[in-house]
């Protein structure tokens, strides 16, 4: 092949490579732009400061309140359940499994398998579960089902950063006599913390972005839910609603709840970015 | 004392270690229970391979939105994995060292959007946009169709595909690529020999993380793709994806008998290609990863 064949070949693959990253980029800005600027007619303050009103749906007054209470409450409670699920699972297969690695095999495995379970698989299941609990549609239905569907995701990302603590210091830790509990404790867990941080951030992200886990189980009003047993409104429901009528002024208000929500989800990632930045200065390395 | 607490703690501890094995046992089995009541009202393949979904009458063939599924998935995947590919190859293998650390956090951001944001999106912009295409090509279109669906779907998996890929062409050795370039291949060159043929396996495992992704997408998919219960005949047609048939029809489920029982039944083969799938890649993955260890 001639010398000047080949760098064309690599000049041509090149820009196309280009454009390809630069179509990626590019559709995550228009997506944030084209929510943003649909958006903004209709926000104002009664939008993130009232419920729902006589006739919300019909376009008269009223804010999205409920969703929004209702999507932080519920995305908190199972991240929270999740957090307490996956700790101990990710501490146990890092610390505990040295003897039986065919465990920790397994359970990294079954996490990956969870991991690609499907949100409206997870709602079903929850219905399930609910019906057998005698429950009904509730935030305490919907924080079950959530945490079953942020429990992978947290589990496998706290794994990442739990694996990256270097052998030395546990055994360190060992030789001076602290059990392995305390090792997990004491050093794992606080060399791992801004990853672990993290790792609860991105499930908190995911947990109040889904729809699909919620809709079977979590239920829909118009009131902030004041107890576990009730119904609990949620923020992608509420786009979900919102957007389905045919009156302008409701869709409106479904593209500013959308910019809402879009807007946790940043300020949910930016922080998880900020505070594993942060707190990495109290890391050994 | 201090040993006690460790040993109960270890006891504990590895108690928890067993739910993820036992959620994805009950799952299985939970989806499984429910649908037998719809097995034992209609043979197998009738479920699946009939287009006639009529509660009332007790019909419940899934073809339509089987295929509706599939076709939208594979039109996504059509347009996602070029673009995925040559992004993750451009990232790891081209790019200035600054593109590669600016751009990360973008990935990840588009990974992290809601799927109903993505709804919004493709109801303001892909579907006009569709509607606007298919006089175009002879057809008419709502813009509720499967290519709404497939472009929605393509843009949410890219960060799979890429994430995936990136990880997958790290784990390719420098000396590998530093022989390549000492013997005078340009770049792109020891990519394409390399690079590409080291991680193949891999990027098989990343498109199929990405085709069992998208396979499963509910939320963004129902909004733009219009969901008529019929198989779809060409891109401008609506198309009815089996999640989507999950969600919609959740009300009714207490009202028409054997309705539930579907719908579990649809969870539940919607879960095993997905399982299937991911098993796949996941096998592929793990073994990279124990032959770089």
């Amino acid at each position: 092949m001639g010398f000047r064949r080949r760098k064309w070949e690599e000049r041509v693959v090149r820009v196309l490579m280009m454009a390809s990253t630069g179509l990626v980029l590019g559709s995550l800005l228009l997506i944030l732009g084209t929510v943003i600027i649909k958006a903004l007619p209709a926000i104002n303050l009664d939008m993130i400061t009232k419920t729902p009103q006589g006739g919300y749906y019909l376009g008269k007054a009223g804010g999205i309140l409920n969703a929004i209470l209702g999507s932080l409450y519920l995305a908190s409670g199972a991240t929270l359940l999740a957090v307490l699920l996956s700790l101990p699972i990710v501490l146990f297969i890092n610390t505990y499994t040295t003897r039986s690695k065919a465990w920790a095999v397994q359970v990294r495995f079954s996490l990956d398998v969870l991991w690609g379970v499907p949100s409206i698989v997870y709602g079903a299941f929850g219905f399930i579960v609910m019906m057998l609990l005698g429950l009904r549609a509730s935030l305490l239905a919907g924080i079950l089902t959530v945490s079953l569907l942020e429990l992978p995701i947290m589990a496998r990302a706290m794994d990442e950063v739990i694996r990256l603590v270097p052998p030395a210091l546990v055994d360190a830790s060992a030789s001076l006599g602290a059990t392995r509990l305390e090792t997990a404790l004491r050093v794992v867990l606080r060399q791992s913390l801004p990853g672990i941080l993290t790792a609860m951030l991105i499930a908190f992200g995911r947990g109040i972005g889904d729809a699909a886990s919620v809709l079977f189980t979590a239920g829909f009003t118009d009131h902030v839910p004041t107890s576990l047993s009730q119904p609990a409104a949620t923020l992608p429901l509420a786009i979900f609603f919102q957007l389905g009528t045919p009156i302008p002024e409701v869709r409106e208000r479904a593209y500013a709840s959308a910019a809402v929500l879009t807007l946790i989800i940043l300020i949910v990632s930016l922080a998880a970015r900020a505070l594993s930045r942060k707190l990495r200065k109290h890391i050994i390395s | 004392m201090r040993r006690a607490l460790d040993r109960a703690a270890k006891r504990s501890m590895r108690l928890v270690s067993a739910l993820p094995g036992i959620l994805v046992g009950a799952i299985l089995i939970g989806l499984f229970l429910k649908s037998r009541a719809v097995l034992s009202l209609q043979p197998l393949t009738r479920l699946l391979f009939s287009s006639a979904w009529k509660p009332l009458k007790g019909q419940f063939g899934l073809l339509a939105f089987l295929s509706g599924t599939l076709w939208v998935t594979l039109a996504a995947m059509i347009l996602a994995v070029p673009v995925a590919l040559l992004t993750a190859v451009y990232l790891s293998e081209f790019a200035p060292r600054f593109v590669r650390s600016l751009s990360k956090p973008f990935i990840d951001l588009l990974a992290g959007i809601p799927s109903v944001i993505f709804g919004v999106w493709g109801v303001l912009l892909v579907v006009p946009l569709v509607a606007r295409l298919a006089p175009l090509f002879g057809a008419y279109s709502s813009g509720y169709s499967v290519l709404a669906g497939a472009i929605v779907l393509a843009i949410m998996i890219l960060p799979t595909i890429i994430l995936v890929s990136l990880e997958v062409f790290a784990a390719v050795s420098r000396d590998l690529r530093d022989a390549s370039l000492a013997l005078g291949a340009t770049r792109w060159e020891t990519v394409k020999h390399v690079v590409l043929r080291k991680g193949a396996q891999g990027l098989v495992a990343a498109v199929v993380l990405g085709f069992s992704r998208a396979f499963g997408e509910t939320m963004a998919v129902l909004m733009v793709v219009g969901n008529v219960a019929r198989v779809p005949k060409s891109p401008f047609d609506p198309a009815y994806p089996l999640p989507a048939l999950i969600a919609n029809n959740y009300g009714e489920m207490m009202s028409i008998p054997q309705t539930e029982s579907a719908l579990m039944f649809s969870a539940l083969v919607l879960l095993l290609i997905v399982l299937i799938f991911n098993f796949g890649a996941r096998l592929i993955l793990t073994r990279i990863e124990r032959r770089i260890q």
